[in-house]
């Protein structure tokens, strides 16, 4: 007697993968949020199963800040070459070029909050009445609250106060000209399931997210790899550590941590046992107790 | 070599989602943080940042309720305001927590949580017993067809922890509970969610108890009967036809199997249609597929090229669901601008199709204190519930939300403003 059990991953499989169909099919023009992090390989990976043996129906997007890693970025365009899909990339430094985004000064400066500003511009320019993101809700308490279908207003900004209510599996994406929705089909995962997904389904990654030695600077508590973009300053000293990345962001706000996980298996280990959030190595969430909320209102991702 | 089969052992876990109903200060909060603290999936920095925001409010203890609570009128309010989901899992399942509000005025933020959870726990404080909220929280269980619920008598510390209290309570909500009928299974737990009793680990302040831990029971509690593997459905969500040299004549149906168990050479009826055909294959990345059951996403690949779209229907011939533009159903009344009378129209979504709506007849509103009809007052205001009738402009093809969750139930859409005004779901 078959007992139809379905496990916890082909579940979360199963509705991330409805909600990249409905939203192929209730939106004229989605986009698809990429970053060259391990959500959004996941969310390409979902969608590719969503719409084979077609191509993906919608291109992908990436807000490169310049200060990007560069073997996101050469990942990045192997994969999108790999799975044969359109790529679109909205540079923040052109948002500074014009005048649309001020740069941050000081060794804390992070390119972080100009991606809104060069995010919206692109939804814009593309035409997009949909992005679909990697978000979870177990990233981050503001996170928490956010829909699957979250409705942006004109000005690209998040009411968390006044959402529409989501039941069983149906989803309104109805708006008025101009508003959008941000997608998120991966909320209900959290860092490990993802991790046991792409163990599952064997999803190639960036070398980032394992173990390999780096030279970092400690700075207010985080290792930041030393790069164009994060110099030592004079009281600084670096040093060459075993360490991977847990988040793949800019290489000014993400840090490294320690680590000897040099295989899925050993990050899942590791996963498993950690003690501190993903996002505890983010210093852009560290900002303020709202520091989240707030950058979400504003159109963030 | 152990590494590996721990490992292995993370992608074999089955999913429980489950919703807390309580009054204001029952606990629910703490008892999700406790829930979180104790099984070990609570990190360090959000302790951190919850012990930092309990310094900063006066609060005595670290208050576990700030996990929770995430949104920034939420904290300054000290309450829970909108659904918020929570995560975590033991190595035997990952569990989904929609924590809501308690408090009447939000009655549409507890239907929304309820209506994907397979199990709800019910906080009723022992000093108290059960109470008018206790009952509404049932009702509403019951009404959104949460077949396991738990009612956890929390606070037990503040009653000496006594069995008379505890038992009192029990014998109240059964009497209740008779009255209601889609609840199969009710698990009555003495618990302290402030101080972990009966949670994780098993309270030695009552040895009188002989069941198991709050978190035991979730993490055994059956629920594989919960989905419907005998009406097969197959609502069609997105036509894929690639164009490529290589799959130049495929063409599959995307969708997510809504009931039942769908087999290559299945004879099948296409709705509205009323084409049939066969099941040529269950298509996937990963190669063909045997077979596919409820809740999985899928494509099905038929034997005759027929014109199918979204939202038509894929059911077994031999087992049809109810086709009809005349609708009688329980709604739960979501907006706050705008109330439902005879006569409103509306957008109604059903599975993958949309078809408009208007109110032939407002049946009854329930008070849902004390479950009696309201015959008198029959317009809807915010989070009233009750029956009516809808017209639609096209015919659903669907069961009694009672049999199929899916295809039972359906949202209704406020033209002007595109607000999901109302959840029903179809008797
Ligand atoms: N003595 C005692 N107090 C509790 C218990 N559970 C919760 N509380 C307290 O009750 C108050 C309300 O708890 P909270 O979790 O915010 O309730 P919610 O409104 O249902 O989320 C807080 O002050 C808690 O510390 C318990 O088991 N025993
Ligand atoms: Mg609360």
């Amino acid at each position: 007697m078959n007992s139809y059990r379905v496990t916890h991953l082909k579940q979360l499989e199963s509705e991330a993968i409805y909600i990249l169909r409905e939203t192929a099919a209730q939106f004229e023009k989605p986009g698809l949020l990429f970053s060259g992090g391990k959500d959004s390989i996941v969310m390409a990976h979902l969608a590719r199963k969503a719409f084979w043996p077609a191509r993906l129906p919608f291109p992908l997007l990436h807000v490169d800040t310049g200060h990007n890693f560069p073997e996101t970025i050469e990942f990045r365009d192997r994969y999108v070459k790999e799975i044969n899909a359109d790529l679109t990339v909205a540079l923040v430094q052109d948002s500074i070029d014009q005048g649309k985004a001020i740069e941050e000064k000081g060794i804390h400066a992070s390119r972080n909050k100009l991606q809104t500003v060069t995010l919206l511009d692109a939804i814009e320019d593309c035409g997009f009445d949909a992005c679909l993101g990697g978000g979870r809700r177990d990233e981050e308490k503001a996170r928490a609250k956010e829909r699957f279908f979250s409705h942006r207003d004109d000005f690209g900004q998040w009411d968390p106060k006044n959402q529409r209510p989501e039941l069983w599996n149906i989803f309104n994406g109805r708006k008025h000209h101009g508003e959008h929705f941000r997608i998120f089909p991966l909320s209900n995962w959290t860092e490990m399931d993802v991790w046991q997904y792409l163990k599952l389904e064997d999803i190639e990654l960036p070398n980032l997210y394992f173990a390999h030695d780096r030279e970092v600077v400690r700075r207010s508590g985080t290792l930041l790899a030393v790069s164009d973009v994060v110099q030592p300053q004079a009281d600084e000293t670096t040093e060459t550590l075993q360490v991977r990345f847990r988040t793949i962001g800019d290489m000014t706000c993400t840090g490294a941590v320690e680590s000897d996980a040099d295989t899925i298996d050993k990050v899942i280990q590791e996963v498993a046992t950690a003690r501190q959030t993903e996002r505890g190595t983010r210093s852009d969430d560290k900002r303020s107790e709202t520091a989240m909320e707030d950058r979400k209102r504003e159109g963030y991702f | 070599m152990t590494e590996e089969t721990d490992t292995q052992g993370y992608l074999d876990m089955d999913l429980l989602r489950f919703t807390t109903a309580g009054s204001v200060d029952d606990g629910k909060s703490t008892l999700i943080g406790r829930l979180l603290y104790d099984s070990k999936n609570l990190f360090e920095d959000q302790l951190e940042a919850v012990e930092e925001s309990s310094r900063q409010r006066g609060d005595e203890n670290v208050n576990l309720a700030l996990l929770t609570d995430g949104l920034k009128a939420e904290r300054e309010q000290g309450i829970t305001i909108d659904v918020a989901y929570r995560y975590f899992a033991t190595p035997k399942r990952k569990f989904i927590i929609a924590d809501t509000p308690g408090h009447i005025q939000y009655t549409r933020n507890m239907v929304t949580g309820a209506s994907t959870a397979n199990l709800a726990i019910i906080l009723v404080d022992a000093r108290h017993g059960v109470i008018e909220q206790t009952c509404r929280h049932a009702f509403i269980a019951d009404l959104l067809r949460i077949r396991h619920v738990v009612v956890a008598v929390n606070k037990m510390d503040l009653v000496d922890h006594s069995e008379e209290a505890f038992d009192k309570i029990v014998s109240q909500f059964k009497e209740f509970a008779s009255r209601l009928d889609n609840i199969v299974d009710m698990t009555f737990i003495p618990i302290s969610a402030l101080n972990g009793d009966n949670v994780v680990d098993p309270s030695e302040n009552m040895p009188w108890y002989e069941g198991t831990t709050l978190l035991y029971h979730l993490e055994t509690v059956y629920i594989g009967s919960d989905q419907n593997h005998v009406e097969a459905r197959f609502p069609v969500q997105w036509v894929i036809r690639p164009h490529s040299e290589k799959y130049h004549d495929f063409r599959g149906y995307g969708g997510r199997v809504a009931g039942g168990v769908f087999k290559p050479g299945d004879a099948i009826t296409v709705q509205p249609s009323g084409f049939t055909s066969k099941i040529k294959s269950i298509e996937s990345m990963d190669g063909p597929l045997e077979e596919a059951y409820a809740p999985l996403s899928t494509t099905i690949t038929l034997e005759d090229e027929i014109d199918i779209s979204r939202g038509d229907m894929i059911v077994k011939a031999n087992n049809p669901p109810h086709k009809g533009q005349e609708i009688e159903a329980m709604i739960c009344w979501f907006s706050d601008s705008k109330n439902l009378v005879g006569r409103s129209k509306f957008i109604l979504r059903h599975t993958t199709k949309e078809v408009k709506a208007v109110v032939q007849e407002v049946r009854y509103k329930i008070n849902i204190n004390t479950l009696h009809k309201v015959e008198d007052d029959l317009e809807f205001k915010l989070n009233d519930i009750g029956r009516i009738k809808l017209r639609t402009s096209g015919p659903l093809f669907y069961d009694s939300y009672k049999k199929n969750r899916v295809t039972g139930s359906f949202i209704l859409i406020d033209e002007q403003s595109n607000e999901t005004v109302a959840a029903g779901m179809i008797l």
